[in-house]
């Protein structure tokens, strides 16, 4: 992974492993949402279960990104690697897409099965909180001027937001249990058999896999980025 | 065939879904790509002489 | 040199139109609009009265962050005070100390009045009090965290609500959940919670707050 520290390095490693990512989640993708489509309405949901392969792949995925996002953050702050910085702000606005996929989504889920667009429970207000935490670490990163300054404050912010958001899932839920009458009771949730655990595990890894596509070409963006802008305010080399 | 639009009653929440997702999905594919070819190109024209 | 860096920014903060006055008059605004917005229900008001007055207070205490930092770097007192002997983490510490003495607390002392428009009872007031007291240490904490980061920012001022008021969430929930259970007449865990929160925001934000000032200076 150390190999990937050279950014010439990452740019030729990339082109040659990215053909086959695309496929890779061309097929995953398009399998899992065909299948998805294609499942049979279940016995207790009905047609609604497809909205569980759309809603949890996004959810999992904008949770999954912030975890890869703190820890190239800390990267970029203990080992300076140098291309973490770049890696952790390629990754956060797709991370943030994803979050916004996950709470329309979520929405579009929730009023069927359980009633409401929304509720403030534990999951699904520290998903909320997760948006803001997204949106604030992309801010930070076109506020402040200084590129090495930027990546170092972002890098802490995202950090301090890894620390926090089990604290707030923690306090959210706790809140809610004081509030239980209140709250819509959502015990569990679907048990899942076989034929919509493939459409399920495979969008799942469709939307990772495009992830990964997506992160990967953003970071070949920005080094491009970078490299035009130091032929920029290198002059005439 | 209506029967399909209607998806057991759930159609109002279903096909809004699938085309959040497919216009998220897509639109920031696309812009994604964009960005990347613009890179790409204004890279070259500064890289030629 | 500690109590004469926590004096200079009290002194600071409580000259006329300081950070401390701009903070007590945002919480007393704060609370007196929500009753014109809503009613004047004191029923109603008594309801809403613990999270209404706990989410002014941490916008009112937030209002002065953003020149944490950023007062002293403009004007080069900063790098003075980088290059004594205290490290950038006890700066932080004293400056978060500076700031609740004059922000969290006044507004905690405030706080009874505010209570009392709001129809609470005596011993919910008592627990909104306490609450504060307790957690406006963890809003000058992790505020000054974020006054760090922004500080090289020009309009940082904008930026640092987004920054930290997600992370503030606990604490605004432990508070007035505090005072919600109160008011019911339930015991709950919600101070002890609060006071873990703040015990560690404190404790720990100085090192962070410290590590991004550092890195602005250097930069």
């Amino acid at each position: 992974m150390f190999a990937f520290a050279n950014p010439k390095r990452f740019m030729d490693a990339s082109s040659a492993f990215l053909p086959w990512l695309v496929v890779a989640t061309v097929l995953t993708l398009g399998a899992g949402v065909v299948l998805g489509f294609l499942a049979p309405p279940d016995y207790q949901q009905g047609d609604t279960v497809k909205l569980m392969f759309l809603h949890v792949p996004a959810a999992w995925s904008a949770m999954m990104v912030y975890g890869l996002l703190a820890l190239t953050s800390l990267f970029s702050l203990v080992w300076r690697h140098p291309l973490s910085d770049v890696a952790a702000k390629a990754a956060a606005p797709l991370g943030a897409m994803f979050t916004v996929l996950g709470l329309i989504t979520g929405a579009l889920w929730g009023r069927p099965m359980w009633g409401a667009y929304w509720v403030w429970d534990a999951r699904l207000t520290s998903f909320l909180l997760l948006l803001f935490i997204y949106l604030g670490y992309i801010a930070l990163w076109s506020a402040v001027e200084d590129e090495v300054r930027a990546a170092r404050a972002a890098a802490i912010l995202a950090l301090l937001g890894a620390v926090n958001l089990p604290v707030i899932e923690f306090s959210v839920d706790w809140w809610n249990t004081l509030h239980q009458g209140e709250s819509i009771a959502r015990a569990g949730g679907p048990r899942i058999s076989a034929v919509f655990l493939w459409p399920l595990a495979l969008s799942a890894l469709g939307y990772t896999l495009l992830f990964f596509t997506l992160w990967t070409v953003r970071i070949r963006t920005e080094i491009l980025e970078r490299r035009a802008r130091s032929i920029l305010l290198g002059g005439a080399a | 065939m209506s029967q399909f639009f209607a998806m057991g009653g759930y159609g109002a929440f279903i096909w809004p879904a699938y085309g959040v997702s497919a216009l998220l999905l897509g639109a920031t594919v696309a812009v994604t790509v964009r960005a990347y070819r613009k890179a790409r190109a204004q890279l070259a024209v500064l890289e030629k002489p | 040199m500690i109590g004469a860096l926590l004096l200079r920014d009290m002194r600071l903060a409580t000259r006329a139109g300081g950070s401390a006055a701009l903070a007590l008059a945002f919480f007393a605004a704060v609370a007196t609009l929500v009753p014109l917005g809503v009613g004047a229900d004191l029923r109603l008001l008594m309801r809403i009265a613990s999270g209404v007055l706990w989410v002014a207070a941490v916008l009112a205490a937030l209002l002065s962050l953003d020149r944490l930092f950023q007062a002293d770097f403009e004007d080069g007192s900063l790098d003075v005070i980088a290059l004594a002997p205290l490290s950038l983490e006890t700066v932080a510490a004293t400056k978060i100390a500076a700031h609740w003495l004059t922000t969290g607390l006044p507004l905690t002392l405030l706080s009874p009045l505010l209570g009392v428009m709001f129809g609470l009872p005596p011993r919910a007031i008592a627990v909104l009090t306490l609450s504060l007291a307790i957690g406006t240490p963890a809003v000058s904490a992790l505020g000054a965290i974020g006054a760090g980061l922004t500080m090289s920012i020009r309009r940082g001022g904008l930026i640092l609500p987004l920054l930290v008021l997600p992370l503030l969430a606990p604490a605004v929930i432990f508070g007035a959940g505090a005072v919600q259970a109160a008011l019911d007449g339930l015991s709950s865990g919600a101070l002890l919670f609060l006071a873990a929160f703040a015990v560690a925001t404190t404790l720990l934000s100085p090192f962070a707050a410290g590590a991004a000032v550092r890195l602005n200076l250097a930069g």
